[in-house]
């Protein structure tokens, strides 16, 4: 049993989930694939949305994958920053607007 | 930024041997010979197809010294070569079907004799490269007219620029570099260069800044026109992606920075057997300061001559070396990585 939950090589070892679910895992790294592939945005900014997504979940393998591929595509320290501020804003933002549940709540019940 | 070269430190990698002992050491960090990946793929032995390009080392010597650099070029060093090589190398070319002459260095401006060589090269009615880092236009009032220069020659210039900012460039190539090679792109454009309708090319060169891979190619160009053309009215015809060789300078950096093992299992992760059978090592003939002969600038740095035919210009021998084996090393993962890397940008 390793000493950390988590272990940057098992990143690389992310393509071994179909040892316990072949058929199940097989569809999703397709479907993973073509998520990915350029269409109606371009492959550069699918990996800026998922760079932003990465910190919003924090997930540290995902955060690790899209800073190396959003740096390999050009992007700079100032735009991979700005994109976690949309992911910052938009969670903080979440919990914000289910303040005007609380107002409305509160609204009712005072006089 | 050290802004001295290894030789002048007296760096354990300066020594070339000890930079072949940690690249040839591959199963310390766990990855494939470079060999075996070519027998798997009935590459090995690779052969050369034919000479197309000569490419050219006319010095070390650089105004720059830029942390990715493979040469180890500076201002300090002395290695330059004479009017007697150029020569040489002149007669050698005379006697072959090859259209394309690539100078590279160091600055190749700096040599004495730059200009000389670039006039009887196109008298010869052959093509030129010149690999230009920029700088130098703006280095001297004597360099100032270079745009001119190249011009006239029809030049074809190649260009580095790690990226449409100061910060990444600087990073890699030095302060100041970046405002000095806008400044100098802008230069180029004004006698022609890089602009619609013009014959003058000019290209542009992205290395990483940094321990990671090049992306798209095409990707890279649209955005570096883009931007080029929205912030500072510079255009350009081609953008090439390179990838950067763990060799000198950069073997240095990734060595320092603890990214060594991460970027050889990059490279190795990213071999493309389509990248591999188009490596440059195979159309072209590379030609040290001294006038000896490698299958390609890395394997210059590396000091890993030509085998089994004649090693210097002056006994060149067209037909053997056209049939030749390629010296192959662990470097050679940088070029079949990906896309494939070459001095031409991508290889697939």
């Amino acid at each position: 049993m390793k000493e950390t939950y988590y272990n940057r090589e098992d990143l690389g070892k992310f393509g071994n989930i179909t040892e316990f679910q072949q058929e199940l895992g097989d569809k999703f790294f397709d479907y993973y694939g073509s998520v990915f592939a350029p269409g109606a945005l371009t492959a550069r900014e699918k990996s800026l949305i998922a760079l932003a997504v990465a910190h919003a979940i924090q997930c540290p393998y995902c955060i690790d994958a899209y800073t190396s591929d959003t740096l390999k595509k050009g992007v700079d320290e100032e735009q991979m920053m700005e994109a976690i501020h949309v992911a910052a804003a938009i969670r903080g933002g979440a919990s914000l607007v289910h303040g005007v549940q609380m107002m409305n709540q509160v609204k009712d019940k005072m006089m | 930024m050290n802004l001295a070269t290894l030789k002048r430190q007296n760096h354990n990698l300066a020594n070339t041997n000890r930079q072949i002992e940690i690249l040839d050491d591959h199963e310390a960090i766990g990855i494939p010979s470079f060999q075996e990946k070519l027998q798997n793929i009935d590459l090995f032995p690779l052969k050369s197809t034919g000479i197309e390009i000569f490419q050219i080392n006319v010095g070390k010597m650089c105004n720059q010294v830029c942390k990715h650099c493979h040469v180890d070029a500076g201002p300090d060093r002395q290695e330059i070569m004479t009017k007697e090589t150029m020569q040489q190398i002149l007669d050698a070319l005379r006697g072959t079907e090859v259209k394309t002459v690539d100078l590279t260095g160091g600055a190749p401006e700096m040599n004495p004799d730059f200009r000389w060589f670039v006039e009887e090269i196109t008298a010869m009615g052959k093509s030129v490269i010149v690999r230009c880092n920029l700088t130098i236009i703006l280095a001297n009032p004597k360099y100032h007219d270079l745009p001119d220069f190249f011009k006239k020659h029809k030049v074809n210039v190649v260009s580095s620029l790690p990226y449409f900012a100061a910060k990444r460039t600087n990073a890699q190539r030095g302060e100041g570099v970046f405002e000095k090679s806008i400044k100098a792109l802008q230069m180029l454009n004004e006698v022609g260069y890089g602009m619609p309708g013009s014959n003058l090319k000019l290209d542009l060169v992205y290395n990483p800044s940094g321990a990671f891979l090049p992306g798209d190619q095409a990707e890279l160009e649209q955005q570096f026109k883009q931007k080029l053309l929205e912030l500072y009215e510079v255009q350009f015809n081609e953008l090439f992606a390179i990838t950067n060789l763990p060799i000198s300078r950069f073997l240095d950096y990734l060595i320092t920075s603890e990214n060594y093992e991460d970027y050889m299992h990059e490279l190795v992760n990213a071999f493309n057997p389509a990248a591999a059978s188009g490596v440059m090592c195979r159309n072209t003939l590379s030609i040290s300061w001294d006038g000896y002969l490698y299958d390609c600038d890395f394997n210059q740095m590396l000091d890993l001559k030509l085998e089994d035919v004649p090693v210097h210009i002056s006994d060149f021998d067209l037909i053997s070396t056209n049939e030749r084996t390629i010296r192959i090393s662990q470097h050679c993962f940088g070029c079949t990585a990906g896309a494939g890397s070459s001095c031409g940008g991508v290889t697939t």
